[in-house]
């Protein structure tokens, strides 16, 4: 068996916190200058190469190792900050590790984002050759493969037009055009995909699948998107603070990644939870799964009513409050969604703590695990968003009322129905 | 089947990351790269003079607006003297050409990296190659300058004298000297923003502490050794003696000062580059 394209050895990267950036250094030279001087006057005074007063750091990633053959492709999975990015930049010898050892045998390409180096001045011939370049084509194999590119990009019309006057869904097609002709041995991609219109995305989808499995080539992915990584993915890498937590066979990793969510309950804190996106200007203090009686559930059966209840807490009284939960099942699928703005909800403004709640009178949920991403917004601007809040588990029940457990034919949802002789 | 022309990156070769690397092959990197270094200094060219009216013409505005102010200023009001009844706007013409071009290669170049910071965070390439690739727009300004030089030149019917064939040599001392500060300043800069402001500062005194609107030779020689500690002394006399011969004097022990200056800036520009160049993604 041939060496493996990609050998990752105990490699961790440390970051510090605060006023100190980069690899310990003072970032500003006022700080550099009063570092100097404080440490010269202490080892003065203490006559030994005093310890430096460490700062506070993390490590983004530590102790990761993983072999990777040609053709294989691996999905990187876990939560916000649990130092995909950072892998795939060491990967990329963007940053380089703190420990360890990386050895690449093939050339790579790394995608962390689509449209880098992107002029808005130049016109988007100028822009596909910049970009090409930029992202390790030689100028002939640009030339030879323009047409292709536009082609794939569906903006030919505007090809000469400066890319400033471009719509953003424009430049964006024009830029994953792009990226989508490079043909390195080893890819190195970061969640790009969860851009553009759908059809656009389907399309991106069906050409890395086909870069993927048709050309052979060796692709490391990040996404959030597990129906994607399962698609692309043969093997799956789950990562949680920095440290590989599994790895494997995909859909392993994803169900172990799914259900890390927590032990189904009828009540999850989510007060220690510090993955979430947006301002925080708002938090989630614990969501609590009752019945529309207010009795607490710790299993949900099909066809039962159940209340949801978010406790907030806020520094922005008076705000006007749009919640949202998503709900996916185990295949990542969204099974469905609730917000508050599109069911018209009058919702009083925010205190400074209080508890919403959303009410389904009958859950139309076949018995499976489900999982789910909750949102925020104050006055339209994500305070709070929280993918895997927490998960539901749903236990066979009487959807119809009938008397008899529902049984599930492998249906996303339960539809409230009946039958007639006309 | 075609073999894929994706440039040979690190072809049949085994890249190794480790913590502290010192990359061996960074020449060869920098060769490597060599294409992007040609489009993002064509990308600066094309970009500078897009949706402007006057287009290239700013390439020679500036030098013929400030001929005219400094010959005024310096020849008419401080009555400074040209050797030999030289045309006084000629000699400050040179002066301005190369002054420009210092001043511009080393500010675009230092500003280079915090304004492609994007790139540096997302895409591996030799670093060097952002600040090199600043310096192509100045440099082609720099040419259609000295069409404009040679049109002035000839209009006060000044002759080149045969020291011009040194040309080339005090040219590339004008590019080391904008490449030793333009790196060494980008790299503060990616660091310490402070730099940002100094750079304004550096090149507004440059300007008056070289041999711009004046000849060097106007300072009594043993204050000259000292004057001469700046870089770009060496070079505008240099410049001067190229065009004008022995008219404007050439003074050698003030030329070595000069060029050991260049010299050691441009080492540890590149020294403090290098060194520092690999943390930039994580600092910028």
């Amino acid at each position: 068996m041939s060496k493996p394209l990609i050998e990752v050895n105990s490699v961790g990267k440390r970051y510090r916190l605060g006023q100190f950036v980069g690899a310990g250094q003072p970032n500003s030279f006022r700080e550099s200058i009063s570092y100097w001087i404080k440490s010269s006057l202490l080892k003065g005074i203490f006559r030994k190469n005093r310890e430096r007063t460490t700062p506070k750091e993390i490590w983004a990633l530590r102790d990761v190792s993983f072999k990777l053959q040609k053709g294989e492709v691996l999905g990187i999975i876990g939560r916000n900050g649990s130092g995909k990015t950072t892998l795939l930049k060491i990967l990329s010898r963007i940053t380089e590790p703190t420990t360890g050892r990386v050895v690449l045998r093939g050339r790579v390409a790394s995608l962390l984002e689509v449209g880098t180096g992107f002029h808005p001045e130049l016109t988007g011939r100028e822009n596909v050759y910049l970009n090409g370049v930029i992202l390790g084509m030689a100028r002939t194999e640009v030339k030879r493969k323009f047409d292709q590119i536009v082609d794939f990009s569906e903006v030919s019309q505007f090809i000469d037009t400066p890319v400033k006057r471009y719509s953003s869904g424009m430049k964006l097609r024009l830029a994953f055009a792009v990226a989508a002709h490079l043909d390195p041995e080893i890819l190195v991609i970061d969640e790009v995909l969860a851009v553009g219109d759908m059809a656009f995305q389907t399309k991106c989808l069906q050409k890395m699948d086909s870069v993927a499995h048709d050309e052979g080539r060796t692709i490391l992915f990040v996404s959030h998107n597990m129906g994607v990584i399962r698609t692309l993915c043969s093997t799956g890498l789950y990562l949680e603070k920095g440290q590989v937590l599994g790895q494997g066979p995909v859909e392993e990793q994803i169900t172990r990644y799914l259900g890390s969510v927590g032990q189904v309950s009828c009540s999850t804190d989510l007060a220690a939870r510090d993955d979430f996106l947006g301002s925080g200007k708002a938090r989630i203090l614990d969501v609590r799964l009752t019945d529309l009686n207010g009795v607490d559930q710790s299993t949900i059966l099909s066809g039962q009513s159940l209340r949801l209840e978010f406790r907030y807490e806020t520094h922005q009284q008076g705000a006007h409050p749009q919640w949202a939960v998503g709900l996916l099942n185990q295949r990542a699928e969204k099974v469905f969604h609730l917000e508050s703005e599109d069911r018209g909800a009058q919702l009083p403004p925010l205190s400074c703590s209080g508890t919403h709640a959303v009410s389904i009178s009958r859950v139309p949920l076949p018995p499976g695990d489900y999982i789910a991403d909750l949102r925020l917004k104050l006055d339209g601007e994500t305070a709070y968003y929280l993918q895997r809040a927490f998960s539901l588990k749903v236990e066979p029940g009487d959807f119809f009322g009938i008397g008899r457990v529902t049984p599930s034919h492998g249906e996303l949802v339960y539809v409230d129905h009946s039958w007639h002789a006309l | 089947m075609e073999e894929s022309q994706t440039r040979p990156l690190w072809r049949d070769q085994e890249i190794v990351i480790v913590p502290g690397r010192t990359e061996q092959q960074y020449l060869r990197d920098i060769w490597n790269f060599r294409e992007l270094l040609i489009f993002l200094s064509w990308r600066d060219i094309l970009v500078r003079y897009k949706q402007t009216t006057f287009g290239v013409c700013w390439a020679f505005l500036r030098p013929f607006i400030t001929m005219i102010t400094f010959t005024f200023v310096f020849g008419r009001l401080a009555k400074m003297q040209a050797p030999d009844d030289l045309p006084y706007p000629v000699l400050v013409l040179i002066g301005t050409v190369v002054w420009q071009l210092l001043s511009t290669a080393l500010t675009l170049a230092s500003q280079s990296l915090t304004t492609n910071a994007s790139m540096i965070t997302k895409i591996y390439f030799p670093r060097i190659i952002i600040p090199l690739s600043a310096m192509a727009s100045p440099l082609v300004d720099f040419f259609i300058n000295l069409v404009f030089l040679s049109t002035v030149m000839v209009y006060y019917r000044v002759v080149p004298s045969w020291n011009i064939v040194f040309l080339p040599f005090f040219f590339l001392l004008a590019i080391l000297t904008a490449i030793g500060i333009g790196l060494w300043l980008g790299a503060l800069t990616v660091r310490y923003r402070d730099f940002r402001e100094v750079i304004p500062f550096l090149v507004q005194f440059g300007l008056f502490l070289s041999p711009v609107g004046y000849l060097s030779n106007v300072l009594p020689d043993k204050s000259r050794m000292l004057y001469s500690l700046n870089p770009v002394v060496g070079v505008i006399d240099g410049f001067r003696w190229c065009f004008l011969g022995q008219k404007v004097g050439f003074f050698p022990a003030g030329f070595l000062i000069s060029t050991t200056v260049t010299f050691l800036v441009l080492a540890i520009g590149i020294r403090y580059f290098r060194n520092v160049e690999r943390t930039f993604a994580d600092v910028i």
